[in-house]
């Protein structure tokens, strides 16, 4: 059947009906998706703030050598289970300071290992390699192992929790 | 009865048009000469089909939480009927998706049946090898065992080298600030819901295409597309000498897509999945992260990138090869489409094929990766049970020199193999080195003592290649 020609007043209707056809969508989209995006996204924005966890007494650390000591998200989520633990390595320097190193490589963040006998940290995944210090001395790290704040506290060695560290560019 | 069964099914496809709808599809005229080089997209659905069917099965029994995942999935491999059979379909299925995808993406590359007109079925394609890819990814990342854990920090740490927004990026995949409870779920949603979702629809846009533009004739060398007329030639030469999809077209798909599901299935059974590490503890420092098989040219790439550049290509290079692959229809739409008039096209295939393979072969050996336990030197590789060879041989392992280095194929392959460095370097310059380190070597010189220094140089100095009888001359005997 052949469309009968079209009055303005048709043609001004059809072209509100569709833009409100559109808008509504748009209203639909805009329900659904801001939720959407703020849930997923929600982590970027959660500022943590580190807490002070002690990691043992100061008289189970030997001066000069480096440990690793495990330490527990002080608020993971319930279901976190092993995932909330972490390791980080503890050096005593002298009877009052000592120095926590993230085992995070600044490469890519593999798991360093310390060794004793070497006076090295080595990564098992590109080859970077760091001395007692935690200065790169070969491979592709860009910095030195990221520290954490140390203090003694009553005895007690502490160390204030922090963010897995990510090396950026700008 | 058999009558009504056709009256039945008479009735079902008046009313839902089902042969209507993919009779055309089935009956469709394809070139009579597109043999066993057109299975591979086929082949590329057939591994992505059982990769819906076993991950649906697989996602019964597993709990996509961070404390969780590892029970389950050592009960999925060790007690669940078919558990250790459906997780080694889903491996292999990757594995066989992997391969099929690059063997189509070459294959229809080097046909020229990118161009006009069918540059949108290109790029689709180029999208879907990317999902294909961070599907493998986040798949292997479920497994949630010590590698996957890493591989996690790994991925954040590669997304905070993004300029500005480097550290939301590593945040948004951790799921907070460390690995945590946040962090599998997320991904559990993006492998199951997300990326499935965008290949379903890529998949349906890419065989809409396929239906509307037609299956690309072989190419001839000097049968050239020019869009003005391709269509108009394509559709004559379908009509005299094309033959039904359904099944002359078809059968070698069934064929070689049966062929892959088999060899999928025996692989399953008589291999297996890979074997779970040791579960998620970011506490235990003794990890090996490693990508599976098709992430290893990329573990390569990471590790032998000269550290001064390596932001920027983690970062521009795959904008560029995406950039480059999505341009590449556009660029070159019409002309020859025989491999034989296209030797670029050829090199560029070689190429690829051999970059990412060397890069392959390389990260399957990470020489870069020290040997963290090599074993003592034995007394006759030595060559000596006590004075300064046999105890520089003692702190040469000690003090880490052999976790890089090889001393008569024990060691490590990060340095140089010093077997016969006694022949090659003389005694200041191991001194020298020891002390100072190279490009890749730290330097030793605070923390060696100086005995033991000497102790090392003298067991160096001692690797020298045996003197064969027949070199030494009457006189030299002094």
């Amino acid at each position: 059947m052949p469309e009968r020609p079209l009055t303005p007043e048709q043609i001004t209707r059809r072209r509100f009906l569709e833009k409100l056809c559109i808008g509504l969508s748009g209203v639909c989209a805009a329900i659904l998706g801001i939720p959407l995006v703020g849930f997923v996204v929600a982590p970027i924005f959660r500022k943590t703030t580190g807490k002070w966890i002690s990691v043992g007494k100061i008289t189970d650390f030997e001066i000069g050598k480096t440990v690793s000591v495990t330490v527990t998200d002080p608020s993971p989520l319930p279901w976190a289970g092993i995932t909330a633990k972490s390791a980080l390595w503890l050096r005593r320097i002298n009877d009052a300071e000592f120095i926590g190193f993230s085992v995070n490589c600044t490469h890519l963040g593999c798991p360093v290992r310390w060794l004793p006998d070497a006076d090295l940290f080595m990564c098992p995944c590109h080859g970077g390699v760091y001395y007692s210090d935690g200065t790169v001395a070969a491979g592709p790290p860009p910095k030195p192992l990221i520290r954490y704040d140390v203090r003694t506290a009553d005895g007690q060695v502490q160390i204030k929790t922090m963010a897995t560290p990510i090396t950026t560019t700008l | 009865m058999k009558r009504l069964i056709i009256g039945s099914w008479r009735w079902l496809d008046d009313r839902l048009g089902i042969s209507a709808l993919i009779g055309p599809s089935l009956k469709h005229l394809v070139p009579h000469d597109a043999r066993w080089w057109y299975v591979f997209g086929s082949a590329t659905l057939v591994a992505f089909i059982v990769q819906v069917v076993t991950g649906v099965a697989l996602a019964f029994s597993y709990a996509s939480s961070s404390s969780q995942a590892y029970e389950t999935l050592q009960f999925i491999t060790n007690q669940a009927p078919f558990g250790r059979f459906l997780r080694g379909m889903h491996y292999f299925g990757a594995s066989a998706m992997v391969l099929m995808v690059g063997a189509h993406m070459a294959q229809t590359f080097l046909f020229g049946s990118y161009k006009y007109p069918r540059e949108m079925n290109w790029t689709t394609g180029v999208l879907l090898l990317a999902f294909t890819i961070v599907m493998g990814f986040t798949g292997q990342l479920l497994r949630w065992d010590q590698t996957a854990a890493w591989s996690v920090v790994v991925a954040a740490e590669q997304a905070g080298r993004v300029p500005f927004i480097g550290d939301f990026l590593a945040q948004f995949i951790l799921g907070g600030t460390t690995i945590g409870g946040a962090t599998l779920s997320r991904f559990f949603a993006i492998h199951v819901f997300i990326m499935p979702a965008l290949i379903f629809l890529f998949i349906g846009i890419h065989l809409m295409l396929v239906l509307r533009h037609g299956i690309a004739e072989p190419p001839v060398a000097g049968m050239v597309v020019d869009p003005a007329t391709y269509r108009a030639e394509y559709e004559e030469r379908m009509h005299k000498t094309g033959r039904p999809f359904w099944p002359e077209g078809a059968w070698r798909d069934f064929v070689f897509g049966t062929g892959v599901l088999v060899v999928i299935a025996l692989l399953s059974y008589f291999v297996g999945p890979p074997k779970l590490d040791a579960p998620p503890d970011p506490s235990v420092l003794n990890a090996d992260p490693r990508p599976d098989w098709y992430l290893l040219w990329a573990f390569a790439l990471l590790a032998l990138i000269p550290p001064e550049v390596e932001g920027y290509v983690m970062i521009l290079a795959p904008v560029i090869i995406g950039i480059v692959l999505l341009a590449a229809p556009i660029l070159n739409n019409r002309g020859e489409r025989a491999p034989s008039r296209r030797p670029w096209s050829i090199a560029v295939v070689l190429l690829s094929v051999i970059m990412i393979g060397s890069l392959w072969i390389a990260g399957a050996n990470s020489p870069w990766s020290p040997n963290f336990d090599p074993p003592p030197l034995p007394e006759k590789v030595v060559g000596a049970t006590s004075g300064p060879v046999f105890t520089g041989a003692k702190a040469f392992r000690d003090r880490g020199c052999l976790n890089c280095h090889l001393i008569d194929g024990y060691g490590g392959r990060r340095g140089p193999d010093l077997t016969y460095v006694g022949d090659k370097l003389s005694e200041s310059d191991i001194v020298i080195r020891i002390v100072n380190g190279g490009v890749n070597m730290p330097a030793f010189g605070k923390s060696l003592p100086p005995e033991q220094l000497a102790q090392i140089t003298a067991f160096l100095q001692s690797r020298k290649r045996p003197i064969r009888p027949q070199d030494q001359s009457p006189v030299a005997q002094n």
